[in-house]
């Protein structure tokens, strides 16, 4: 066949074929998705700040572990509120001349998703002690530690940022560590990782394949939803499995006079809504709100802060909860 | 023994993919599986039925055998028979009898055969038919209406167990009865012939007796074909041994010396192949302490040596600077050769060369300092280092195309479409991911999922393809078996392998439609894999018998063997119910590497070992070869396997909705199994480095009859002044 045996004609065909095949499933979507999106109307620009620390995110290859797309299924629901949209990423641009875009979506989820881990972990505090080493937080984690994105200061003068790492991650080191400029700069990045709402009157993707619901059976309180499960979820990264926290960074769960004590109203208002009242720690997220918490799911992560760790406290039903919920949904709207 | 450890090693993979997959259906249609639906009792009683029927066949199986023999007894045809025996006696069964016939004198008359028994019969047939007829009670009652509780069906399988037990044991007994009749029949069988061996007429028999046991006792002198002079090697063909000693590993046939090779292209060859196990060594090492990161994350806290800067030092080296050198190397082999021409352009070769390690070492800086692309996969060199690796590329297709221009032959041979094919693609997929000026939002997304997946499919693997079909039917010593089955999976390779690129963001937020495009296209690679697959097995029809005394085709085995399994595997990783379990976890990890290094790695091997002793007349020692390849193969399975498991349950943790963090810890002992194998893989390649060295190192070991010869020369040279 004349095809097969002149060169010219058959690599020219090969290659013909390939960019034709190339340019329609690869280039004319890729214009036309760069074309055709538009950022949301509440998307807020990232702060110089945080560019600069995207651009250490960068740098050190956090894409490897770490994804930022909230994919439409049902398991993908705990790191983000909505399926991730076209319009999510379409404010992203090239990061300049000599470097493409990075729209982070990557395709290994060794580390958790970090879409929306601004809205999870607000805090500086956590960030800042998670990034000098995991393990002072997460005891089993292994993300690399970053200690070069701090110094240690023997006097940090008043303007230093200091991150209370317990001794045993010191490595036998004198004095304070102190966050430097990169430090803050990725930790600002990372508080600016939130999901964009919808503008009113958009209805959000559905999460395919969904769950099936575990039998209820007969009466609610027979499903009471695993507190270890909750609490190691979404309250064991700064209060410790041990429930003793994290001493200058977070407060022990054990002994606590709020898990303890009577204002059953207060401490519902603290899972559902955040907490930021006492200066020697960390602010708290709305951890029940982000997570979109049931009366079920409150009430059962209660009972297990007032039974663990030697807490001894009164068990509470969801009922109870249920009400107290409703309250603050009402407070909230006044 | 090796073929059948290959088969093995074979079913093992298939067997794993096969039940890696049976979670994945069960999670597609719950309800088919699920030990509440109503569906169970007819499985339960199928499965019965099927017991019954079963132990029916062996019984009538066993019934017949026993008829045979009382037909056998039957006075017709037992003279016959007792002939048959009588001429089937070994040697020293002859012996006993001409001693008994000489001792004893002594005639008996032959003995009648007793009557028959029916009873066996008829317990059988009452056996077979009441068997039969509970089956299908069982049955009926399963399917009935009646059974949507799970209580009854409880109780139909409680009684079950007993029945089932029962008709077992009045198997087994019926059995022993069976045995007990066949072995009366056999006895008085027995009995007839030794009647008829005492009857049989005097002095001929035991002429005739005699005979066949001095026919049955001949044994060859072992020296009827040579004789007892020594060995002479009048034409130059034989291998004379003297005193052969027990070898350690099995003998290999030896590559064959291969003339007219230009040194010159020789030497370019072993560079492009030294350069790559350079890479491959360097490449592996970090692959290594980044596996081992897995288990020990503050190994180190060095910023140059963190995971995340590493994890792609590792993959591009290997990538960029060992596969890609590899196959060059060998295409510099190939190309011209196939052409039955000289290379066009040695320079262009070097030039080549240079670019390409130039490319590799600074990108592998780059990335360690923190200077990369913006993290897609294999994108992480910035562009000017990708400009050099695309220069590299495109110096060597212009040399490619002008030395297939001057061919010899009429016809470009197919590996020249792949070699050629591939560079091109390379170039074009290149191009589109690196050009500066666009790709915003998820534009990005897509031209990564396009130039990730093409970069493995259309530059690795139609390269690797390329060299197979000229090296394996090279190395078989016949050709490929059908050369249009190779142009089929050429151009279906194109067709369906350029579109599949975005099965890496299934459930992303790319267009629906262009996921599904990909989830067909990966189903559509079946057709050019199998294509593929069978075209080199093929080959191998009528020469499986070379693989045990080659070196180098193990290696071609066991790529085929990963190019159907893995490619398979990468067609059921894409659609959607088995993404949603498997996206995202270390399956991706284990399934590159069963593809990269079970594919690419062992192809790209199995060539470096048959053509180097072609270019250098050297061979690595076989046990270093074997070592290498044992622990390669050994060490890739220690690692995909348990990260193949453990990544499945993690994503079933995930779907159920289990914390995060117990994800990490669960997979703890499988990232230490996969440290482990990445060891043995690692050590593989310093022992594969060794080889390299033997083959192409230029040791200076004095050759006795050589220099014997120069010293007679030598002499010849000093006596001539003289006279």
């Amino acid at each position: 066949m004349e095809l097969f045996d002149n060169h010219r004609k058959l690599f020219g065909t090969a290659a013909l074929f390939f960019i034709v095949l190339t340019t329609l499933v690869a280039i004319m979507p890729a214009i036309n998705n760069q074309e055709n999106n538009a950022a949301l109307p509440d998307a807020v620009p990232l702060s110089e700040d945080a560019i600069r620390g995207k651009a250490l995110f960068v740098s050190n290859g956090c894409v490897g572990c770490h994804t930022q797309q909230v994919r439409n299924v049902d398991m993908d629901k705990v790191w983000g509120a909505r399926p991730s949209l076209a319009a999510d990423y379409a404010d992203i641009h090239r990061t300049d001349f000599w470097r493409n875009t990075a729209t982070l979506m990557g395709t290994e989820r060794t580390g958790p998703d970090l879409t929306d881990i601004g809205t999870r972990q607000p805090g500086k505090e956590w960030h800042l002690v998670h990034l000098y080493n995991p393990r002072t937080v997460v005891r089993e984690s292994i993300m690399p530690a970053y200690p070069w994105l701090f110094t240690i200061k023997k006097e940090p003068s008043a303007s230093d940022i200091v991150v209370n790492v317990p001794a045993e991650y010191l490595n036998g080191q004198e004095g304070k560590v102190v966050a430097t400029k990169d430090a803050m700069y990725l930790v600002a990045y990372l508080q600016s990782l939130k999901q964009v709402k919808l503008p009113d009157g958009e209805t959000s993707p559905a999460f395919l394949y969904k769950r099936e619901e575990k039998k209820t059976g007969d009466n609610a309180a027979g499903a009471m939803p695993d507190g270890q499960a909750l609490f190691a979820a979404n309250c064991q990264s700064c209060h410790q499995a041990n429930g003793e926290g994290l001493q200058g960074a977070f407060p022990p769960l054990k002994g606590s006079s709020v898990v303890l004590g009577d204002n059953l109203e207060m401490y519902v208002d603290i899972i559902m809504n955040g907490y930021d009242a006492r200066p020697e720690f960390g602010s708290m997220p709305a951890v029940g709100t982000n997570a979109g918490f049931t009366e079920l799911e409150v009430a059962a992560l209660i009972n297990y802060e007032r039974s663990s760790w030697g807490n001894d406290g009164k068990k509470v039903t969801p009922e109870e909860v249920k009400k107290i919920i409703d309250f603050l949904k009402l407070k909230v709207t006044k | 023994m090796q073929t059948k450890i290959f088969g093995k090693t074979a079913s093992l993979i298939i067997s794993f993919l096969v039940f890696g997959v049976i979670p994945v259906t069960a999670r597609a249609n719950p309800s088919d599986f699920s030990f509440h639906s109503s569906k169970t009792p007819v499985w339960i009683a199928l499965l019965f039925t099927l017991l019954l029927l079963f132990i029916a066949i062996i019984l009538k199986q066993r019934i017949v055998g026993v008829r045979k023999i009382y037909k056998k007894g039957r006075p017709g045809q037992q003279v016959d028979q007792l002939r048959k025996y009588t001429l089937g006696l070994n040697s020293r069964q002859i012996e006993k009898l001409i001693q008994y016939r000489q001792t004893n004198k002594n005639y008996v008359n032959s003995k009648g055969v007793t009557a028959l028994l029916f009873l066996i019969f008829t317990i059988g047939l009452s056996m077979f038919s009441y068997s039969g007829a509970n089956a299908q009670d069982v049955a009926k009652t399963a399917n009935s209406s009646l059974l949507g509780e799970a209580g009854i069906w409880i109780t139909v399988v409680l009684l079950l167990i007993p029945i089932t037990a029962g008709v077992v044991l009045i198997f087994v007994k019926v059995n022993s009865v069976l045995n007990q009749q066949k072995n009366k029949y056999l006895t008085e069988e027995a009995e007839a012939l030794a009647a008829h061996l005492r009857s049989l007429p005097e002095e001929e028999a035991d002429a005739l007796l005699k005979r066949r046991k001095a026919a049955l006792d001949y044994r060859l002198t072992h020296n009827e074909l040579s004789g007892n002079q020594r060995a002479e090697d009048e034409k130059g063909l034989l291998l004379i041994h003297d005193g052969v000693e027990l070898p350690i590993v099995a003998l290999k046939k030896k590559a064959l010396q291969r003339p007219n090779i230009d040194p010159a292209l020789s030497r370019l060859i072993l560079w492009y192949l030294g350069c790559a196990t350079f890479w491959l060594l360097f490449g592996t090492t970090v692959g290594e302490y980044v596996g081992v990161k897995f288990v020990a994350p503050d190994a180190d806290h060095i910023s140059w040596l963190s995971f995340g800067r590493l994890r792609p030092v590792h993959t591009n080296a290997v990538f960029w600077g060992w596969a890609s050198l590899g196959m060059l190397g060998l295409g510099y082999y190939v190309v011209p050769r196939v052409s039955n021409t000289k290379l066009a352009s040695m320079k262009k070769g070097w030039c080549a060369l240079i670019l390409i390690n130039a490319a590799v070492l600074l990108g592998s800086i780059c990335l360690m300092a923190g200077i990369n692309n913006g993290g897609g996969e294999y994108r992480e060199y910035i562009w000017p280092v990708m400009l050099l690796f695309g220069m590299g590329l495109l110096l060597t297709l212009e040399n490619f195309i002008k030395t297939i221009a001057t061919r010899t032959t009429k016809e470009i041979y197919i590996s020249n479409w792949y070699i050629v094919s591939a560079i091109m693609f390379a170039l074009v997929i290149t191009i589109v991911a690196y050009v500066p000026y666009w790709q915003n939002g998820l534009g990005e997304t897509i031209i990564q999922g396009y130039y990730m997946h093409q970069g493995v499919g259309m530059w690795f693997m139609l390269f690797t393809l390329g060299f197979v079909y000229y090296i394996l039917p090279q190395q078989l010593n016949k050709p490929i078996y059908s050369y249009s089955l190779g142009i089929l999976a050429f151009w279906t390779q194109i067709l369906f392998y350029t579109t599949i690129g975005t099965h890496h963001f299934v459930f992303s937020s790319i267009p629906w439609w262009l996921q599904t495009v990909a989830i067909v296209g990966s189903a559509g690679m079946a057709i050019p894999v199998l294509a593929g697959t069978t075209n080199f097995l093929m080959t191998f029809k009528g020469a499986w018998y070379k693989v045990t005394d080659s070196y180098t085709l193990p290696f071609f085995l066991v790529g085929i063997i990963f190019y159907f399994t893995g490619s398979m595997q990468g067609t059921a990783e894409a659609f959607r119910s088995t993404n949603l379990m498997w996206h995202f976890t270390d399956f991706t990890t284990a399934h590159s590497h069963l593809t990269m290094y079970g594919i690419i790695c062992f192809f790209i091997w199995a060539g470096v070992y048959a053509i180097i002793p072609r270019l250098t007349g050297k061979e690595a020692p076989q046990i270093t070869v074997g070592m290498h390849f044992w622990l390669a193969l050994i060490g890739l399975l220690f690692y995909t396997v348990p990260l193949m498991y453990g990544s499945t349950l993690k994503g079933l943790m995930w779907m159920e909705g289990k914390p995060f963090i117990e994800s990490v810890v669960m997979m703890a002992p499988y990232w230490l199994w996969r440290a482990i194998g990445g060891s043995l893989m690692w050590l593989s390649h310093l022992v594969f480095a060794y080889n390299m060295y033997k083959m192409i190192a230029n040791r200076e070991v004095v050759d006795v009859q050589e220099t014997a010869i120069q010293k007679l020369e030598e002499n010849t040279a000093a006596i001539q002044p003289i006279a």
